[in-house]
């Protein structure tokens, strides 16, 4: 094993974000390690989401580190300029939102969607970039013959697979997840945790995943983190979390889940 | 590589405390202590609630210890951060539980394959290995390309089992991998587990099966010894 393991990949400490005098999320501290999926749960307005938008450089964090394993070594992303930043965006990062019509261009074309990405980090030969477009529909199960179509005329479904494979086209070693389930319907949702968990293990990817479905991360995440009011309560291994939760809110939370 | 030093608890201590039912404190284990050794197979026991399967998963790490120590192989579970486990379950500490949790729609074949694949083992070998033990725990072939969400309790344990043993982990937890079987297929799952003493591995088991509990088993621990004296 080499020594690069032993690195977490993303470094947090003390991270804090406030809106005005109200709490976004506060003194957050963790550490990912390559290969890890980590969950963030919580209710509606816990943080969790103004958390990942401050790790992804969405937000502006008030206070604390990000340190993030650059191929330079680490480096805190809150010091950044911009374009250092916008490039960690394009090559090492993929964030895929809730809504896949933020994170996908509609008026373009399906392959172009995920060519663009591979653009923007250089290539230029187009038979080159349809090629692995094609693969990477392929990958996300969608037909090399929808490679023209505009994602509006995809489900819901689709559209989300797409924005998958637009984000992860360009081998990205951290993928930022924000509810990547939500509102699709159950049998579509099997379907995107199986693909999600196979690519995770086959890129090696390290992910962090905010949702608040607790099977989701039952079966994608190592870890788990579990936020109230901007706080985390109670962090640890998932199936520890969710079996013996040691923190009043996240017993109320397991507790909760309907039976099926 | 060092040689594999088996499973070692001392002093183990657990209670849970409710926090929403007025912070009601249930203590559930005092002083818990066992210690199994390479190729060598120990039975728990005690009535139904004494804390069984509550030692088996302080032992896999779903459930946190508050006093003493678990060594598997050297790698305190008590003390050792999520990571550390995540590696130990990935290679050396197997659990075959009661209960089969996947992914929907994944085929059976893949599911039993998954362990050998997170160890980076090809794709056409790890199905190979998963195809065998599917074909010795009698899992009809035409099942292994559905998923297992769909069948029987038998099966489903089955192919519990299966994926349990996928990977030669040199520790393993059972808890009542005989449970619902029939007899041709407790036969199997009875030689899986002489076949893993075999090769060394320490294996912790439960099993209301005295019969399947005689055979396998070379000692066996009673946790009532390890219940909280009601005062």
């Amino acid at each position: 094993m080499d020594g690069s393991f032993d690195l977490p990949l993303l470094a947090v400490r003390g991270g804090s974000k406030s809106y005005g005098g109200r709490i976004g999320c506060a003194d957050v501290s963790f550490d990912l390690y390559p290969g890890e999926v980590l969950g963030i749960v919580g209710e509606s307005g816990s943080g969790k989401s103004t958390l990942l938008s401050c790790l992804a450089g969405h937000l502006a964090p008030d206070t604390g580190e990000i340190i993030f394993q650059t191929a330079q070594g680490p480096r805190d992303t809150r010091t950044m300029s911009e374009p250092e930043r916008r490039r960690l965006a394009r090559t090492d990062w993929a964030f895929v939102h809730q809504n896949p019509r933020d994170g996908l261009r509609m008026g373009v074309s399906a392959g172009g969607n995920v060519g663009e990405r591979l653009m923007a980090v250089g290539a230029r030969h187009y038979g080159d970039i349809r090629a692995k477009a094609i693969d990477w529909l392929g990958r996300v199960e969608i037909d090399a013959d929808r490679i023209d179509d505009r994602p509006s005329a995809f489900s819901g479904g689709m559209q989300q697979r797409l924005q998958i494979a637009r984000n992860l086209v360009t081998g990205p070693r951290l993928v930022f997840m924000d509810e990547p389930t939500g509102g699709l319907d159950v049998s579509v949702q099997a379907r995107l945790l199986d693909l999600l968990r196979g690519l995770v293990r086959e890129m090696g990817l390290s992910a962090i995943i905010v949702t608040h479905d607790l099977a989701v991360v039952r079966l994608l995440a190592d870890r788990l983190m579990v936020m109230k009011s901007g706080h985390v309560v109670e962090q640890g291994l998932t199936d520890q979390v969710l079996d013996d939760p040691q923190h009043g809110y996240t017993q109320l939370l397991v507790s909760s889940v309907l039976q099926v | 590589m060092t040689t594999f030093s088996g499973i070692q608890v001392a002093g183990l201590g657990k209670s849970f405390t409710l926090h929403n039912q007025g912070g009601t404190v249930i203590p559930v284990m005092v002083d818990g202590a066992l210690s199994v050794g390479p190729g060598e197979c120990v039975g728990l026991v005690g009535a139904s609630g004494a804390g069984k399967s509550t030692l088996m998963r302080m032992i896999w790490g779903n459930y946190l210890a508050q006093a003493g120590s678990i060594l598997v192989d050297g790698v305190d579970v008590a003390q050792a951060a999520p990571r550390q486990i995540i590696a130990l379950r990935r290679l050396t500490l197997g659990y075959v539980s009661q209960f089969l949790r996947v992914v929907p729609r994944v085929p059976t074949l893949d599911v039993v394959a998954e362990p050998l694949r997170v160890l980076g083992v090809p794709e056409d070998q790890a199905r190979a290995r998963a195809a065998t033990l599917l074909a010795r725990l009698n899992i009809p072939e035409r099942l292994w390309s559905l998923s297992p969400t769909t069948f029987s309790g038998g099966e489903q344990q089955r192919v519990n089992i299966a994926r349990g043993f996928a990977h030669a982990y040199p520790a393993l937890l059972l808890d009542e991998p005989t449970a619902s079987l029939d007899a041709a297929n407790r036969e199997v799952v009875l030689s899986l587990i002489e076949e893993a003493k075999a090769r060394g591995a320490a294996i912790l088991g439960i099993f209301h099966d005295e019969g399947a509990r005689n055979r396998v088993c070379d000692r066996v621990v009673d946790v009532t010894a390890f219940t909280p004296k009601a005062a």
